[in-house]
């Protein structure tokens, strides 16, 4: 079964990426390395990106048939999308699993979903 | 303090001290735990509204049983079951009320229950939570989280083992001589897994279970109390109260994990592993060797440093040779590789490690670090990398993870 492990966080969790502590930020990339690795090479991974942070993101919504595209997110709660994977495992307990080992960080709460399989599929 | 107060507080004393026991209790007359649970929990509903305006009765065990029975007597009628079963509650009901009259204890039914918890018969993955649940009274909520599981799911397996009880006709009865053995087995086996087998000092990164190790001691000495002669009961309580023993030592003060040959001695719990070498004595006295008791052996191994300075290696590997012959499980046998590479080289140990199947250790995480351990030892450096960074990836603790980075900066 498919499911996408997505990682939600908050805005201290985002500024991590580009701390200016060079040791801070290594160590947060190379968890996040490990991370993918395992993940890739375990044999259960299928896709995934990590996400820019949500002042980048751009929204197209309709109102009364008409299009409005916004700037920012589509939700103003504070924490936002920051990546996600999509894995094939046996059952929700693997996929818990794969949610346990994603890094923790303060700030990170990690959404894992079943994945809606394919129409006919 | 008011009279509410008091109450409320002696129904909590109450529920902690003999929840289990009259869980048991009732369920082995009524075959039926589901059923039971409900009518203790009307029960002790009933004793929140009443205790506090009538006061906290004299027996209050038994006052709490008496609604038991009569709430399981109003379901059975509800549910409009055949003639025998309403005869097994009147029996019950007939049993209660003798019991109260004489004063006398009920009786400690709670190993029926915990047999029940491990039969066969039962999901397997459902066995430790179902005795966490009916034997200790720990909430779904925590059991869900301890075992990675989702609280609904964890709540649906739980309903499915107590129907399976009940529709089954699980007896709730102490097995034979004969069948006691292999059946204790499976209790034993779910008290250990409660505890959890990251304990190894190669492994020491399965901390899933660690939130629960209190509650299995709890269920370990329980067990012992019930049947005190058991050689295998012995060792696993043993084994439990020597890594116990060395829980505080297992973090430095900054809260880092510290491997055990890397442990201060001075911060294991004497009384502890003078407690668990007790057991472990009387029951290698027995002349009947066990899966537990070699476990016992070799923590016991691992406590003589505190007293040699060094740690006997080749016994330690000797021992997990016996082991693996016993209980052949992936965590066994990666640690005695562990020993044989401390007792014989890196060589040796690497040899052993590599002999593994591969398809048990692709995302088994002490298998990564213990090769990154060994490897680094080989100075087999671009291997080892490799390795520390399949176990990071692998890794939910951040002590070991941090262990491992340090590990991996020595490159």
């Amino acid at each position: 079964m498919q499911y996408v492990i997505m990682s939600f966080e908050t805005p201290e969790c985002f500024a991590v990426r580009n701390d200016p502590d060079a040791k801070k930020r290594d160590a947060f990339w190379s968890d996040v390395g490990h991370y993918i690795k395992a993940i890739k090479e375990s044999g259960v991974f299928i896709g995934g990106a990590g996400l820019q942070p949500p002042e980048t993101a751009t929204t197209v919504r309709y109102r009364n048939e008409q299009r409005l595209v916004q700037d920012g997110p589509y939700a103003d709660i504070k924490e936002q999308l920051g990546g996600f994977f999509i894995i094939d495992v046996p059952d929700l307990d693997a996929a818990l699993e794969w949610a346990a080992r994603f890094p923790r960080q303060p700030g990170r709460v990690i959404e894992v979903r079943p994945i809606l399989p394919e129409p006919g599929g | 303090m008011t009279a509410d107060l008091i109450a409320r507080r002696s129904v909590e004393v109450a529920a902690r001290a003999s929840r289990s026991r009259l869980l048991a209790f009732l369920a082995a007359r009524t075959r039926d735990l589901a059923a039971a649970e409900d009518a203790l929990a009307d029960a002790f509903h009933a004793a929140l509204e009443t205790w506090p305006r009538s006061g906290v009765p004299d027996k209050p065990e038994a006052w709490l049983l008496t609604v038991a029975r009569h709430r399981l007597i109003d379901a059975a009628r509800h549910a409009r079951v055949q003639t025998d079963a309403a005869a097994d509650l009147l029996v019950i009901a007939a049993e209660a009320q003798e019991l109260t009259s004489l004063g006398t204890a009920f009786p400690d039914e709670r190993l029926k229950l915990m047999f029940i918890c491990a039969h066969p018969a039962i999901d397997i993955a459902a066995r430790t939570p179902l005795m966490l649940q009916t034997v200790l009274g720990l909430d779904l909520a925590r059991i869900a989280s301890a075992f990675l599981v989702q609280p609904a799911a964890m709540g649906q397996r739980l309903s499915r083992a107590k129907r399976k009880i009940r529709d089954a006709g699980i007896g709730f009865e102490i097995p034979e001589a004969r069948e006691l053995l292999p059946r204790l087995d499976a209790v034993l086996e779910t008290v250990y897994a409660a505890y959890g087998s990251g304990w190894d000092d190669v492994a020491g990164s399965d901390n899933l279970h660690k939130g629960l190790a209190a509650e299995a001691v709890e269920l370990g000495r329980l067990l012992l109390a019930l049947l005190p002669a058991k050689p295998e009961v012995q060792g696993l309580l043993a084994l439990m109260q020597h890594c116990e023993a060395r829980r505080d030592a297992r973090r430095a003060a900054d809260g880092a994990y510290v491997p055990l040959s890397e442990q201060d001695v001075t911060r294991w719990s004497w009384p502890q592993i003078e407690a668990a070498e007790k057991l472990l004595h009387t029951a290698q006295r027995s002349g009947q060797v066990g899966r537990f008791q070699l476990e016992a052996a070799i923590q016991s191994a691992h406590a003589r440093r505190a007293v040699a300075g060094t740690t006997d290696w080749a016994c330690v590997a000797t021992l997990y040779d016996g082991l693996v012959k016993l209980a052949p499980t992936t965590g066994a046998q990666i640690a005695r590789a562990a020993a044989i590479g401390e007792a014989q080289g890196a060589v040796a140990g690497w040899a052993a490690l590599a002999a593994l199947p591969a398809e048990t250790i692709h995302s088994y995480q002490p298998y990564w670090a213990l090769a990154a351990h060994l490897l680094k030892r080989l100075q087999r450096a671009p291997e080892a990398r490799v390795a520390y960074e399949r176990a990071l990836g692998l890794c939910a603790d951040p002590a070991m993870r941090e262990f491992l980075v340090r590990q991996a900066a020595e490159l």
